[in-house]
Parts: C-alpha cells; structure tokens; sequence
C-alpha cells in the first residue's frame, strides 16, 4: 500500500527509488508526547508540524502544554515511527482471549495455592 | 521613592500592554496553524504581564484600577517605548522585535527576583519562566530564519537593521534612575543594556547576522517621557473602542 500521507510509514510501504518517504511539504510532522510528572510515562498528544526538532518543541508546549500540569514534553518525527498495516490487524485477534495473560489471574492463583498449602498443613 | 517605583512599574505595564496588543495583530493571519497560536498565546501572557503591573500600581501604591489605567488614558500617559507601538509589517520585523523585546525583558525580570520592592520581586519570580518561554522561541525562530534560504536570510538582516535603533529605545534613562539603583528596586536601564547588548550580540552573529553600528543620535527616544511615534494614538483608539462606546459601564 503507497501512501503520500507523511505521517504514516506502514511495514510494507513500497519505498521510493530515492530511498526517502515522501513528502507532501517542507514542514513534516512531530508525534508529541506529553508527560504530566517526573518518572511518570510521556503519553502521546497528538502532532505538530515543524521544520525542525527544535520549533517542533516550542509548538508542542503551546498545543499540549497550555492546560493543566506539565513537567516535560518529547516530540519525535513522525517517519521515525514504524507502525504495522492496519491490515494486519488480525494479528492481535486473539490475544483478547489469552486471559491467562492477565497479571491478575496469577494474583487469584497464588491465593489459592497459599489456601491450599495451610490446609494441606493443618 | 513611590514615586520612583511607580516609574519603573507604568513602563513596564505599558511595554507589556502595547507588544501584547500588537502582536495579538497576527492572530488568525499567523504564517502557520502552530507558529500563530504560540505568537498569540504569547500575546495574552503580555496582557497578563500588564494587569498583573497596573494590579500592584493600584492596589500597593494608590493609582486608578487596572481597566482605567489600561484604557482611559491619553497617548501621553503611556509610557512604553517606540519599538512596542509601531505596526507589526511583515513576520520578518515581528520576529526580530519579538526577540529584542523578550531578551531584554528576560534580563529585567531575572534582575527583578532580587528587587527590594517586594511585589515587584513576587511578580518577576512568577512569571520569569514564561518569559524564559518567549525568548526560547524567538531564538529558535530567528535561528530558523537566519539560516533559511537566502531571502530569508537577507530579510532577517534587513529587519535587524531596521529595528535596532528602535529597540535601543527601550533602555532610555528615567528621571528616577539613580534612586532605584541605590535602593536596589532594580539594576537600572544603563546596566540592563549593558546585560542585553553582551546577551543579544553573540546570538545574532551565531545566526549569522551582523549588529548593525550604533548611532547614539538614532535611538529612538521619548517614549518613556509620553512622547510617541504617529503609531501609539491610532492603536489607542482601536484598544479603547468598546470602553469609550460608554466610559462608565460596568463589566
């Protein structure tokens, strides 16, 4: 699948000759992430066009950090972010049914090999 | 010594009020979606810097509200300086003012956290880092343009030139220069030009610019005095149109 939208660079995007995504104007987007304390994960808040990494972050402080608490923001060029094809959804079809996965289900077993043992004891 | 103060606090206000209305003048028309919602969210903090002045004018030292002082009084009243009044032209000439301006009231507000003027201090505590902001993306901008293409190149040079003796206005001596300087409420302008001009220098010639020679006998003066360009009334009028509509209304 080709795509001209420069936000996107799907796994199985064909590249061009020149090796470069293309784009559709000199001002690319930045991802923005916005993290509202220390040690806490950045979440993502949407993009910011911008020639540069640099401006990109002045943008991203009055898009995303207008309202509310920020301690830091990241932004990261959009064609540095690798994404499968929304074609290839199916392969997370199942995964919603593993749900011994699910740390909580460890939780309920360890209690009830802990209720096992002290009767198994007394 | 009020009076001194008060001095000190009505150019300030004024600076503020005036670069913020001027440059809200580009909200909507901004060069792009990103650059014109930074440059008017800047704008409103200048707004904010200024009621924030007028507050502590009228509730610390006697003078009229913040809404009289903003928009009842007369062009000679003000005391801002040329560079805030005149039209925002192209983004080249906004651009430069913004980082002239900002670096120098940066240095101001960083040398007022030590002001023996109290509120004064408080206030500059509390909003330095949104001035740190301004001047971080007028570096950036400017740094941008500086090293675009030619034109954009040439354009920023041309713009420097044009704005320099303006700028150089902005430090005109008060008549209470020496009396807040011996009481420590502030550093005085002669120093804070001494700050900007080490500050200002280096940046611009990293950019690839080139200071334009100074000529004492062009700095545009008179402002702090209420002396101002053909550009201060017109601008006046537009600010004050709704309040003079009915100059008693209540709010």
């Amino acid at each position: 699948m080709n795509t001209l939208d420069p936000r996107i660079q799907r796994l199985n995007l064909k590249r061009e000759a020149n090796g470069e995504t293309q784009t559709n104007s000199h001002l690319v987007t930045y991802e923005v992430f916005h993290q509202e304390k220390r040690g806490k994960q950045a979440v993502h808040a949407g993009i910011v066009h911008a020639p540069t990494p640099e401006l990109a972050l002045m943008y991203a402080k009055e898009q995303y950090g207008r309202r509310g608490k920020t301690a830091n923001l990241w932004v990261v060029k959009t064609s540095e972010v690798y994404t499968f094809s929304s074609e290839d959804e199916d392969v997370f079809e199942t995964v919603p049914e593993k749900t011994f996965r699910d740390p909580a289900f460890y939780k309920v077993r360890d209690r009830i090999e802990a209720f096992k043992l002290k009767n198994t004891q007394a | 010594m009020s009076n001194a103060v008060k001095e000190l606090l009505y150019k300030m206000a004024d600076d503020a009020l005036i670069i913020g209305h001027r440059n809200s003048e580009w909200t909507g028309i901004g060069p792009m979606l990103e650059e014109d919602l930074a440059f008017s969210s800047m704008a409103q903090d200048k707004i904010g810097h200024a009621i924030a002045l007028y507050t502590i004018l009228h509730e610390v030292l006697g003078e009229a509200d913040p809404d009289t002082l903003g928009f009842k009084r007369t062009e000679k009243e003000f005391k801002s300086c040329h560079l805030v009044e005149q039209p925002i032209g192209e983004y080249d000439f906004s651009t430069i003012r913004h980082f002239l301006f900002d670096h120098a009231e940066l240095l101001r507000y960083e040398s007022l956290t030590q002001s023996s003027f109290q509120p004064l201090a408080q206030l500059a505590k509390k909003v330095k880092g949104e001035i740190k902001y301004h001047v971080m993306h007028a570096d950036t901008f400017v740094k941008q343009l500086s090293n675009g293409n030619e034109e954009s190149k040439a354009r920023m040079q041309q713009a420097l030139n044009n704005t320099w003796h303006l700028a150089l206005g902005i430090f005109e001596a008060g008549e209470y220069e020496l009396e807040l300087t011996s009481n420590n409420i502030f550093i005085g302008e002669a120093e804070l030009k001494k700050r900007w001009m080490e500050k200002v220098t280096p940046l611009l010639e990293s950019y690839g610019l080139t200071i334009p020679a100074t000529d004492e006998s062009k700095i545009a003066k008179g402002g702090r005095k209420g002396y101002h360009t053909e550009y201060l009334k017109p601008l006046l009028d537009e600010m004050c149109e709704v309040t003079r509509t009915d100059i008693d209304a209540e709010w």
